[in-house]
């Protein structure tokens, strides 16, 4: 077991280095970095203007150098300008001396992740600060979605090819079919819009960042459910359906026992294998309802950071947000991988 | 004039899909009536759900085909706009539209731009029908060209692609989108490299299929590979590198990002279902009986590996036609690729959002159609699931 996580580890974090390297590569093609100079300078900068401009932030270094530099293996670059050095390590442009102080090296191993050029912050603390709202979103979605998800699943696979069954699927199917930008819309427009007249809850959920009521924050966190759900309710039912007509399900039956009994103490343990790993798999997919309905509502979260980051080519930030969402991604798979076999004493991880 | 009411604004939408509706009551008739001679489509009409799901994806078809190809259906040009009829309700006259010779109302309405609601929807279907089918088919060549060996030889082979699936797996799609589908990428080109890759796999597909079957007749190999190389290098020129000798087929760049993006988003997770699905089936007495009788690899992973796990590809295919179809929205709905003009149903939806809470007619129309779409294709590979399970 040990073997196993580690070697999963190791596949981690090359996975990740060859991911970073590929954001790092695509956001420091030439064209991003005009387009990054000609945002944080001016829209008329001539050619001339952009390079220099490149230069004096270190950009024009060969990529494998500023993608070392940014891991923290190799020093970060410095330049002499008119009036002073800068450098990755220093902010602004600062005397020899200070320079000499400052530390050589400042990637990521150093536990420095950069500068934001949207946010003009700490790469870092802008993450964690995202990540915390974020997690505060997740966390209500998982409360909402695995419960009803699950009795959904079992509801229906209980008799299967009864009404219910039929039913639950047919509303399970159609949540999978409607991505979160139609379902949002669709909300928004019978819940929060005046033209309906119903205004039950609010249609932005900005004020959910620092205060979240029912009303501000219940219908992002129902549009981001109501598309995991579909699909965990329909591995719940096939897995339900199967254990219902195993062997023992039939013993029981013939014991005597109550159908609600058989239910709850028989099938229900069993039927959940299954729907463990699934919930551990939405996570990813999860991700990416977070940036359509956290920019739909707009609340500014993790999501609306990496649309921010990428629609402005903020390399560092767009770096760290996929640092981050590849290891969000690659973590839960290890723990569906792990929890699988825990469940379930019939597979070995070897 | 007066707004139309609510039962006058339906029987004209009714009214308006008239070709649609003869059409798909053709299909219904010829289908049911010889649907025992029909293998699997046929039994797709003994299934309640499976016919649902079909007669909602064949409406989309046709209105596609005939309102974007024919322009039967649409009631006004989708980009032209006639003022005073900006965020207008559903149902509103057009002025002086006898003097112009246009249809006399909006039937679902303006949007901001004052464009009529009703024939960019229309419009819209017709881009989803150029790109989702087109792409997803281009996602399984490739998955399939790379899926049957890494599951069927294992190893190191195996290790090296599903690692790279897994890669590719392991990006949020947005991030992939936001970094592939900008002007700036664009520019670099890589777009048409990928392109040059990905596009390849189909004319390797057919080459191999067809060699590995009839190499034994050489005669007749000879033709079929040459027409593939021939017209399948002609089409690759034309839609990859632009560079087509005859001038005839060539491919909007803007709309060759997303294609690519789309495919390449598209092919790992097939690659893993082919891969799966091939290391089940090699272990059947069939594959060892071909192997006994001396066929080559490629001979048992394209016709006896291959056919035996249609069934789940077919089912797969129509679910992953409608998820291309959400991606192509979520492009729409960031405004990535696609022009801000373009009638597509994201990037409708993501303008007619920022006045959701006035306006509610510009933006739900694409939602519900988009909705309706990928709600057919899943009831659709439901029927077709349970009709192929059945024998």
């Amino acid at each position: 077991m040990g073997l196993f996580i580690l070697r999963r580890l190791g596949v981690m974090i090359l996975t990740s280095i060859c991911l970073t390297f590929i954001v790092f590569f695509m956001t420091n093609l030439y064209p991003n970095l005009e387009k990054l100079a000609k945002t944080q300078g001016n829209f008329r900068m001539s050619d001339a203007e952009v390079t220099s401009f490149l230069g004096r932030n270190g950009y024009l270094d060969p990529l494998p150098v500023k993608y070392a530099q940014w891991l923290g293996v190799l020093p970060g670059w410095t330049v002499e300008v008119s009036d002073g050095m800068r450098g990755r390590c220093v902010t602004g442009t600062v005397t020899p001396e200070a320079m000499a102080e400052a530390p050589r090296f400042c990637g990521i191993l150093q536990g420095n992740w950069g500068y934001s050029t949207v946010f003009r912050g700490d790469v870092g603390e802008i993450i964690s600060t995202r990540l915390g709202l974020t997690a505060k979103l997740m966390f209500w979605v998982m409360v909402l979605m695995v419960p009803s998800a699950l009795l959904l699943g079992v509801l229906a696979g209980m008799r299967e090819g009864s009404r219910t069954d039929r039913t639950l699927s047919t509303f399970a199917i159609t949540t999978t079919a409607t991505p979160e930008y139609v379902s949002g819309v669709i909300l928004i427009a019978v819940f929060a819009s005046s033209a309906v007249g119903l205004r039950w809850f609010n249609g932005t959920a900005t004020g959910a960042m620092d205060n979240a009521t029912f009303n501000n924050f219940f219908l992002p966190v129902l549009t981001i459910a109501l598309y995991g759900m579909g699909y965990i309710a329909r591995m719940t039912r096939a897995s339900m359906a199967e254990v219902m007509t195993a062997q023992y399900i039939r013993t029981a039956r013939l014991k005597g026992v109550k159908f609600s009994d058989i239910v709850m103490k028989h099938a229900l343990r069993n039927a959940l294998i299954a729907p463990f790993t699934v919930i551990m798999l939405q996570f990813p997919w999860l991700l990416n309802g977070v940036v359509i309905v956290e920019t739909l509502f707009n609340y500014k979260g993790f999501g609306w950071t990496l649309v921010q980051a990428a629609g402005n080519n903020d390399i560092e930030l767009l770096l760290g947000v996929s640092v981050v969402s590849v290891i969000v991604v690659l973590v839960t798979q290890l723990i569906s991988d792990i929890g699988y076999v825990y469940l379930n004493p019939r597979i070995s991880v070897s | 004039m007066d707004p139309l009411g609510w039962g006058e604004i339906i029987t004209r939408i009714l009214i308006q899909f008239t070709p649609v509706w003869i059409a798909l009551g053709l299909t219904f008739g010829l289908s049911i009536a010889f649907k025992r001679r029909l293998g699997l489509y046929g039994k797709l009409f003994d299934s309640v759900i499976g016919m649902f799901g079909f007669a909602l994806v064949m409406f989309w078809v046709y209105t596609a085909v005939f309102g974007g190809a024919f322009g039967w259906i649409v009631t006004h040009d989708t980009l032209s706009q006639i003022s005073g009829l900006k965020n207008k309700v559903p149902g509103s006259p057009v002025p002086d539209a006898g003097a112009n010779g246009l249809y006399p109302y909006y039937l679902m309405g303006g949007d901001n731009l004052a464009r009529d609601v009703f024939s960019r929807m229309i419009v819209g279907a017709w881009e989803v029908m150029k790109i989702a089918p087109f792409a997803t088919l281009f996602a399984f060549m490739v998955g399939i060209t790379l899926g049957l060996p890494a599951g069927y030889y294992g190893g190191r082979l195996d290790t090296f692609l599903s690692f790279l699936a897994n890669l590719i797996l392991a990006f949020p799609v947005i991030l992939l989108f936001y970094l592939l589908v900008t002007p700036e990428i664009v520019v670099t080109g890589i777009p048409v490299y990928m392109a040059g890759v990905l596009f390849l796999f189909p004319i390797i597909f057919l080459t191999i299929l067809f060699n590995s079957r009839f190499f034994t007749q050489p005669a007749r190999r000879n033709i079929y590979l040459v027409v593939t190389l021939v017209v399948g290098l002609w089409i690759y020129l034309g839609i990859a590198w632009n560079a087509d000798p005859l001038g005839l087929i060539s491919f909007p760049p803007n709309l060759l990002v997303v294609f690519v993006a789309v495919v390449f988003v598209n092919s790992p997770t097939v690659f893993r279902i082919v891969r799966g699905l091939a290391m089940d089936i090699k272990t059947r007495d069939y594959v060892a009986a071909a192997q006994t009788r001396g066929e080559g690899p490629w001979y048992i992973m394209l016709w006896e590996i291959l056919p035996n796990a249609r069934g789940p590809l077919i089912v797969d295919f129509c679910l992953r036609i409608g998820y291309t179809t959400i991606l192509l929205g979520t492009l729409g709905f960031f405004g990535l690729g696609l022009s801000p003009e373009s009638p597509d149903w994201g990037s409708t939806i993501n303008e007619g959002r920022k006045l959701l809470s006035i306006y509610l007619h510009p933006a739900v129309p694409p939602a519900m159609a988009l909705l309706s779409l990928v709600l057919g294709l899943n009831l659709l590979a439901d029927g077709l699931r349970e009709e192929s399970l059945r024998d």
